[in-house]
C-alpha cells in the first residue's frame, strides 16, 4: 500500500475488478496473472479513452511486448491516475503516454497524432493541415523553451504545472 | 560533410548521453529502467516538494518510494534498498521514522472513512463520467451551497433560537426577562399581527404558508418573534440582542472566508503567470481530454467539442489579426454602434428597475387592505414583485444575447460580456426591490414617521415585512424551478422522442446551459444571505431547497437535456462561480449593513426594541466593559488608529505587488538565458561533430 497512492479500499476494489477480467478458473491466483490487452480495454474507464493503447503500453511490464498487464501494473496505473498522486508523477506518465514514438521527446509527429486522438477518429473530425500547422506552431511557441522544435520532459512538466485543468482531467477513479 | 540546415535532432546521441546533466538525472532516477533507450534530454528537474519530514540528519534526502515513476517491481526493490539503509540509523531516528509511518497510516485510514461521509459522492462521480468535469463542477458547487446553508442555519439556530426554546421549556433553570419600555411613544409599540383568531378558511393557511403572513408571522421564522431581551440560564446572563447581531456578522464572515478559501486555488493560477490561462493552447491540448469519461456517447461529444474549441481558437486568432488591420473609418463605425447598443442595454435595465419599483410599491399598498380581495387576487398581489423579477431575469438575457451579435467582439469576449450583464441584471433587481421597500418604510412625507423614525402605521414591525418579502422570493424561485422542469422539459422531451416531424426534431432538446443554472442558484443564495438577518430560519429552507434542486437537476440532466456544444472548462467554471458568488455576498452586505446601522429598528417587536438602531447594542455593551478595555476599543474605532492602519495595509499591498512584478521579470530573464544556453550547447555539439569528422 505504501508503494502507491491508493487507499486500502481502493486497492481491494481494484483487485475485485481485476479478477473479474480473468476467466473463472484463474481467479484465485489473480496476483500473478497477466491479462491480455483486449480484456483490459473492456473496462468502462478505458473503453472510451482515445489513449487506451498508449496507456496499456506504458504501464505494461511484460517482456513479451504484448502489452498485457499484471495486477501490479494495474495498480500502478490506478495509482498514477488517482486523486492523490503528485503532479510530478502525473506529468511524467502523461509525457510517456503522449510520446507516440517512444523517443523521449514530443516532436511534431507526436503532437499531430495527439491532436488527432483528441478530435476523434474519422476523416471529418480531423483538423485541416493548415489548422494543424497553426496549432502546432502555437503549442511549440508556448512550451518549447529551448527552441529546439521538440518538447522534452522538463518543458512538458513546466507547461503542465501552469495548466489549471491538468490535475482535474488526468484522473481515473474506479 | 556538414549540412548547415541539419535539423537539431540529428546531433549524435552518444554525446548527449555523456553530458553531466544527463548523468545526474539518470543517477537520481535509480537507473533501473531499461525501457527508455533514448536519453531524457536535459536533466529532469525533479523539484517534487522534498518532504521536509524525510530530511533526516546524516541521510540523503530520500523520497517515499511511491513518488518515483517506476513500475511496482522496481519500487519494491527501491523500498527494500531504502529500508536496508535504516539498519545503520541510530535508535532515535528509527523511532522517528516508524512513528511517522504509523501516523501517516492513521491519517489515511481517517481519510478513507471520511470520504464515505461526503454527500452525494457516487452521484457526482457518475455525472462526471457521463458528462465531463465542466458539468460536474456545477453539481459540486451546488453541494458546497447546501453545506454552507446548513452551517449557517446551525449557527443562527444555536445562538438565537435555541436559548428561547430552552427558556420556554425551563431546561437548566432558565427564565426570560423582558425589559419594559421607557421613553418610547406608545404609538410605536402597537403591533398586532393578524394571527388567526377564530374560524378561518382552509385557504388562509395555504396563503399564509406561501406568503409568510398570518400564522407564520408570529413564529420563530421571522424577526418579530424574538422579543425577549435576556435569557437567564442558571446564573448566566445571555444577552439575546447582542447574540443576534453577532451571529449575523458571524455568518457573513464565515461565508466570506469559506468562499475565499475555495477560490484561492484558481486565483493563484491567475496571479502566477501572465499568459491568458483560460485560452492557452497547451492547456487545451495536454489537459484537454477528461480521463474520467466512461460513456462512449459522451466521448463522441467530447471529441466534437474539442475539435470545435480548437477550431474556434484558431479562428479567433485569425480574427484578431483582422481586427488589427481595421481602418479608421471602420473603427469609428464599430465604436459608435457599440455605444448605441450600450445605451439600449442601459435603457432595458432601467426599464426593469422602474417596473420593479412601481410593482413593489403597488403590492405593498394593496396588501394592506387584504380583506377586500379574494384568495387568488390577494396571492397574486403578494407575489407580484417576485413575478416581475423572474420575468425580467428571463427576458433580459435573451435580449442581451440578441444584441451582442451586433457589437462584433471576439467570441470569447462576447460570452464574458453577456454573462456580466446577466449577473448585473439579476443582482441589481434584488437591490432595487429592497430599495423600493425601504423607500416605503422610511416614507416620511406628511409626518408619517414622526415619533418612531419610520412609517409605523403601515409597518409596525418592518423587519418582519422585509423578511416576508425575502421568504416570498425564495419560495417563488423554488416553485419556478420546479414548474419549468415539469412543464417545459418533460413535455419537450416527450415531443422530441415520439413525434418525428422535422421542425420539432430541429428544435431538439434543450441544452444544459451551465451559466444560466449557476446564476439561478447564486440569485437564490444572495436572497438567503440578505434574508437571514430578518428571518433566522431562512437558511434551513434554503438548505432543503438546494437539496431538492440537486435531485431535480440531476434527473433533468440525465433524461431531458443534451450537454452544450460549447462546454465551459472545469477551471474556468470553478473560478467564475466563486467570483460571482463573492459579488453576490458583497451585495448582500449592503442591505444588511444599512438595516443594522442606519434605519431605526422597529419599536414594537424584535430584540432591538430599546435601541435606536440595531447597531446600538454593541456600543451599549462596550460601555459595560471594564474601563481599560473600553478605552482600547474606542481607540481602535477612532480615526487616529484607522487612518495609519489603512496606510500600512496599502504599503504592504504595494510591497507584494512590486515583489510579484520583480519575480515575473526574473522568470523572463531566466527563460531567455535558458534559450541562449541551449543554443550554445547545440552550437558546441555541432562544432565537436565537425571536428571529429575531420
Amino acid at each position: 500500500q505504501e508503494l502507491t497512492f491508493l487507499s486500502k479500499q481502493e486497492i481491494l476494489l481494484a483487485y475485485k475488478r481485476f479478477s473479474e477480467l480473468l476467466p473463472k478458473e484463474e481467479r484465485e491466483n489473480a496476483c500473478s496473472r497477466r491479462v491480455p490487452k483486449s480484456h483490459i480495454l473492456t473496462l468502462p474507464e478505458l473503453r472510451a479513452n482515445p489513449f487506451q493503447h498508449r496507456i496499456c503500453h506504458v504501464f505494461s511490464t511484460s517482456e513479451a511486448g504484448d502489452d498485457s498487464m499484471s495486477f501490479e501494473d494495474f495498480l500502478d496505473m490506478l495509482s498514477v491516475f488517482s486523486d492523490s498522486a503528485t503532479s510530478d508523477i502525473k506529468s511524467h506518465y502523461a509525457f510517456r503516454i503522449f510520446d507516440f514514438d517512444d523517443d523521449g521527446t514530443l516532436d511534431k509527429k507526436d503532437l499531430e497524432q495527439l491532436v488527432n486522438c483528441l478530435t476523434g477518429q474519422g476523416e471529418e473530425s480531423r483538423l485541416s493541415s493548415t489548422e494543424m500547422e497553426q496549432l502546432i506552431q502555437n503549442i511549440l511557441e508556448e512550451s518549447d523553451i529551448d527552441k529546439d522544435g521538440t518538447i522534452n520532459l522538463s518543458e512538458f512538466q513546466h507547461v503542465v504545472s501552469r495548466s489549471p485543468d491538468f490535475a482535474s482531467s488526468f484522473k481515473i477513479i474506479l | 560533410l556538414f549540412f548547415p540546415e541539419e535539423p537539431h535532432g540529428a546531433a549524435p546521441v552518444d554525446f548527449l548521453q555523456e553530458l553531466p546533466s544527463c548523468q545526474s538525472a539518470r543517477r537520481r532516477r535509480g537507473g533501473t529502467q531499461e525501457r527508455r533507450a533514448a536519453p531524457q534530454g536535459p536533466a529532469a528537474t525533479r523539484v517534487a516538494e522534498p518532504r521536509a519530514l524525510q530530511q533526516d540528519g546524516g541521510e540523503q534526502a530520500a523520497r517515499p518510494a511511491r513518488e518515483y515513476p517506476l513500475c511496482i517491481a522496481e519500487k519494491r526493490r527501491l523500498r527494500d534498498f531504502q529500508q536496508a539503509d535504516i539498519k545503520y540509523l541510530s535508535r532515535w531516528k528509527k523511532w522517528k521514522r516508524s512513528s511517522r509511518k504509523s501516523l501517516k497510516k492513521i491519517l489515511s485510514e481517517a481519510k478513507g472513512v471520511s470520504s464515505y461521509l461526503v454527500l452525494w459522492r457516487h452521484d457526482i462521480h457518475s455525472i462526471e463520467g457521463r458528462f465531463g468535469t465542466g458539468i460536474q463542477s456545477y453539481f459540486s458547487f451546488l453541494r458546497f451551497l447546501v453545506l454552507l446553508n446548513f452551517i449557517i442555519f446551525i449557527l443562527m439556530f444555536s445562538f438565537v433560537t435555541l436559548p428561547i426554546i430552552i427558556s420556554n421549556y425551563g431546561i437548566f433553570n432558565s427564565t426570560i426577562a423582558k425589559i419594559s419600555s421607557k421613553n418610547i411613544d406608545y404609538n410605536c409599540t402597537i403591533y398586532e399581527p393578524s394571527g388567526n383568531k377564530g374560524l378561518v378558511y382552509f385557504y388562509t393557511y395555504l396563503q399564509d404558508l406561501l406568503s409568510g403572513t398570518g400564522i407564520l408571522e408570529v413564529t420563530s421564522l421571522f424577526y418579530g418573534y424574538y422579543t425577549i431581551d435576556t435569557v437567564w440560564i442558571s446564573i448566566m446572563r445571555y444577552n439575546l440582542p447582542l447574540a443576534y447581531l453577532l451571529a449575523t456578522f458571524a455568518y457573513l464572515a464565515l461565508s466570506l472566508l469559506w468562499i475565499i478559501k475555495r477560490s484561492v486555488g484558481g486565483f493563484k493560477q491567475n496571479l502566477v503567470h501572465d499568459a491568458d490561462p483560460f485560452q492557452s493552447y497547451c492547456n487545451k491540448v495536454f489537459a484537454g481530454w477528461d480521463f474520467c469519461i466512461t460513456d462512449p456517447n459522451a466521448a463522441q461529444l467530447k471529441h466534437r467539442s474539442l475539435q470545435y474549441e480548437l477550431q474556434m481558437d484558431l479562428e479567433e486568432e485569425r480574427l484578431k489579426q483582422k481586427i488589427a488591420d481595421r481602418t479608421i473609418k471602420e473603427k469609428l463605425r464599430i465604436y459608435s454602434l457599440r455605444i448605441f447598443i450600450n445605451i439600449i442595454v442601459i435603457a432595458v435595465l432601467s426599464g426593469c428597475f422602474y417596473s420593479i419599483y412601481r410593482v413593489t410599491v403597488f403590492s405593498q399598498e394593496k396588501s394592506n387592505d387584504i380583506s377586500n380581495l379574494n384568495f387568488q387576487a390577494s396571492l397574486l398581489v403578494q407575489y407580484l414583485p417576485s413575478i416581475v423579477i423572474t420575468l425580467a431575469n428571463f427576458i433580459g438575457p435573451q435580449i442581451f444575447s440578441f444584441l451582442i451579435r451586433f457589437e462584433d467582439y471576439l467570441p470569447a469576449f462576447e460570452i464574458i460580456l453577456t454573462l456580466m450583464r446577466c449577473v448585473f441584471l439579476r443582482l441589481a433587481n434584488i437591490a432595487v426591490l429592497l430599495f423600493s421597500l425601504w423607500s416605503q418604510i422610511s416614507d416620511c412625507a406628511a409626518d408619517k414617521c414622526e415619533p418612531c423614525g419610520y412609517n409605523y402605521k403601515l409597518y409596525p414591525c418592518w423587519e418582519s415585512d422585509v423578511g416576508q418579502e425575502m421568504y416570498k422570493l425564495m419560495i417563488f424561485d423554488f416553485i419556478i424551478i420546479l414548474a419549468f422542469t415539469l412543464f417545459m422539459d418533460f413535455p419537450r422531451k416527450l415531443l422530441v422522442t415520439h413525434c418525428s416531424c422535422k421542425a420539432i426534431q430541429w428544435w431538439g432538446l434543450q441544452e444544459f446551459s451551465i451559466s444560466d443554472n449557476v446564476l439561478e442558484i447564486i440569485y437564490g443564495q444572495t436572497i438567503c444571505w440578505i434574508g437571514t438577518f430578518f428571518s433566522p430560519l431562512l437558511p434551513a429552507i434554503a438548505t432543503v431547497k438546494y437539496f431538492i434542486i440537486f435531485y431535480i437537476k440531476k434527473i433533468c440532466l440525465i433524461h431531458t437535456r443534451k450537454p452544450a456544444d460549447k462546454p465551459i472548462r472545469a477551471s474556468t467554471s470553478n473560478f467564475f462561480f466563486l467570483i460571482v458568488l463573492l459579488i453576490g455576498l458583497i451585495l448582500a452586505f449592503i442591505p444588511v449593513g444599512v438595516s443594522i446601522a442606519s434605519i431605526p429598528s422597529s419599536k414594537a417587536c424584535g430584540p432591538f426594541r430599546h435601541f435606536n438602531t440595531s447597531w446600538q447594542v454593541v456600543p451599549d455593551t462596550i460601555l459595560g466593559f471594564p474601563r481599560g478595555l473600553q478605552q482600547v476599543l474606542f481607540g481602535m474605532a477612532s480615526e487616529a488608529f484607522a487612518v495609519p492602519f489603512f496606510i500600512v495595509i496599502c504599503l504592504v499591498m504595494f510591497y507584494f505587488m512590486a515583489l510579484a512584478g520583480a519575480h515575473k521579470r526574473v522568470v523572463e530573464q531566466l527563460r531567455e538565458q535558458l534559450v541562449l544556453e541551449s543554443r550554445d550547447k547545440m552550437f558546441l555539439i555541432r562544432k565537436i561533430t565537425e571536428a571529429q569528422r575531420h
